[in-house]
């Protein structure tokens, strides 16, 4: 399984060693991540890994958006409603600085207390989430505001009325919306990325991954349902499907992995707050340079080349 | 078919002959049952009751396109298996018996035709082919189609019969949706039209993609158009369900499709769509 992307690492490794240290500090950071990470895909994690990681980014304990807001953003405005005709507290956007400058951010939030879960549906967004998240976009454009884009959904809500409010082109538009945009787009899965409710607000120029993160095209549940008869075989739809970090950037589907404290994020919100915002930034940093064109360009390029189709049988 | 006797009152309740699943050639509604040169000769569509059957890619391409007009584009595309992919059965086990079965190479037909003399683009889905699902092929073969629509200045017409994405490819089927997405972005930008035709069902990562960005919504009649099929809904939520949930009709009082269009009217509306965004030519 070791393969491209253990190979393009190597690469970067290299290439960065052999660069004359104009960044010192910076680049070493950058040296030691990118080795950490290429120990992480040698290493090809197991099923329990696997398995581990499901219940990680599942944890009731585990940070939720806005515990990162509280720790990383200053003077935090949030917005509400899609202006049309509700208000969706699963998915919520805001304004705020990053690092010194103003930036657009969207999370999916999930609840702490049984009220809060309730109030939040779970962190299921309805369609009306993705009207708010799309006129947050447009507010980011309007003004040059780079967005942070933060996952951690379950699936985005299957119920009569969300269907009825269109829940299936939400979702399509959402990602429209941002393949359009001319500023910079970082996202980050921080729990579960669940399916298309996810990628709703993820078509982004770097798209990162905790470490205990899972990103799924369905829940292990569904799959396991539907392919084994059995919701009780999660375990080996998990195992089947690769939903962890370390597959995904091995798959080219993530461009890193944001490494988590030693037992998991839930076990210090505050150093899991710090290495994430360190992430962010230096994503946000290197797309610093390029022209609204080129982002918008390459963003494109990089969703349309990911998991090229294999050479005619 | 006027000597043709209705037996549909008698055969209605009549239970299917192998007590398992009823003949594909019997209307699940009214119970009508048809031989296979009546069910062609009406679109494959209930004389009797007017429920639309499900019609293959390479039916659908021959009731749309002016005759002989259609050559297939990326044919040769084959999935192969990024994730090894082992469930009940591997999953290319499953590939290779959908390809034997259909004698569609994929789940996706694309090419370029003629509707009514207007050339146009055309990519069509084929739910026999493992429920229609997206994996990294029907998604190569969308964004071709796509890229071939603007190079050649024609509309992309999309007809789509899914289940969503395919669950044995894993993250990389969900990719397939921002993939497609960019892909009819690029055609819109490039000044192109795409035309979405959603038959029965087109749910889940299709709906939520490519599907929904057409410049117009055309549904056939009782197509299940929803983002989660009626089963889930009812098992998370226990919500109970109106009778049309996710169904075309219901989609059209809400504002999510254009126009609901039978089979039959469906070749010339697409003709009339494509004259117009020719602007009259």
């Amino acid at each position: 399984m070791a393969g491209e992307a253990e190979l393009r690492l190597r690469e970067q490794l290299s290439r960065l060693r052999s660069l004359p240290l104009l960044r010192g500090a910076k680049l070493s950071g950058e040296l030691e991540r990118l080795q950490k990470q290429l120990d992480r895909l040698v290493a090809e994690p197991s099923s329990e890994e696997i398995w581990r990681s499901v219940e990680l980014a599942r944890h009731p304990d585990r940070p939720y958006t806005l515990d990162y807001v509280e720790r990383l953003l200053d003077d935090w405005f949030e917005l509400h409603g899609d202006h049309h005709h509700g208000d969706d507290a699963a998915l919520v956007a805001g304004l705020g600085r990053f690092r010194g400058r103003t930036i657009v951010l969207l999370g999916n939030q999930k609840g702490r207390d049984v009220k809060e879960r309730t109030r939040r549906n779970f962190g299921m967004a309805y369609p009306e989430g993705y009207g708010k998240a799309m006129r947050a976009m447009d507010l980011a454009e309007r003004h040059g505001f780079p967005i942070i884009s933060l996952i951690d959904i379950p699936g985005a809500y299957p119920g009569v009325t969300a269907e009825q409010h269109g829940q299936g082109g939400a979702i399509a538009r959402s990602q429209a919306e941002l393949a359009r945009l001319h500023v910079p787009v970082v996202a980050c899965v921080i729990g579960e990325g669940g399916s298309g409710g996810a990628i709703a607000t993820a078509l982004a120029d770097r798209v990162l991954m905790q470490e205990n993160a899972i990103y799924t095209v369905i829940s292990p549940e569904g799959c396991a349902a539907i392919l084994w008869r059995d919701a009780g075989e999660a375990r080996k739809a998990a195992a089947a499907f690769k939903p962890d970090a370390a597959h995904c950037l091995e798959l080219g589907v993530i461009d890193a992995i944001v490494p988590e404290p030693a037992e998991g994020a839930h076990t210090d919100t505050d150093e899991a707050a710090r290495l994430l915002g360190d992430a962010l930034a230096e994503s946000l940093e290197l797309l610093d340079g390029l022209s609204g064109d080129d982002l918008r360009r390459q963003r494109r390029v990089r969703f349309r080349t990911i998991g090229q189709v294999p050479a005619t049988r | 078919m006027s000597e043709r006797i209705d037996v549909s009152i008698e055969h209605r309740h009549a239970p299917a002959e192998d007590g398992g699943k009823p003949h594909p050639n019997t209307c699940p509604k009214c119970g009508s049952h048809y031989r296979d040169d009546e069910l062609a000769a009406s679109l494959y569509v209930c004389t009797q009751c007017g429920h639309h059957f499900p019609v293959h890619a390479r039916d659908r391409i021959v009731q749309l396109t002016d005759e002989d007009s259609f050559v297939e584009e990326a044919a040769e595309l084959r999935s192969d298996d990024p994730l090894e992919f082992f469930d009940l059965r591997p999953y290319a086990e499953r590939l290779s018996e959908a390809e034997l079965s259909t004698g569609l190479g994929e789940a996706m037909v694309i090419g370029r035709a003629a509707i009514e003399q207007q050339p146009c683009q055309l990519a069509v889905m084929e739910f026999g082919f493992m429920g229609g699902s997206m994996g990294r092929v029907v998604g190569e073969k969308f964004v071709r189609a796509c890229d071939g629509a603007a190079e050649r200045g024609v509309p992309l017409v999309s007809v789509t019969t899914t289940g969503g994405a395919r669950m044995q490819e894993g993250i990389l089927s969900l990719m397939q949706l921002p993939k497609t997405v960019c892909a009819v972005e690029d055609l819109h930008d490039a000044g192109g039209t795409l035309i979405s035709v959603m038959a029965h069902p087109t749910t889940a990562g299709v709906l939520a993609s490519f599907a929904s960005l057409g410049d117009v919504l055309v549904a056939e009649p009782g197509a299940l158009l929803s983002f989660t099929g009626p089963r889930v809904v009812q098992q998370t939520t226990r919500e109970k369900l109106p009778d049309d949930f996710g169904l075309a009709e219901s989609n059209y009082r809400h504002g999510h499709v254009d126009a609901i269009v039978p089979r039959p009217e469906l070749r010339g509306t697409v003709a009339r769509l494509l004259r117009l965004f020719a602007n009259g030519r």
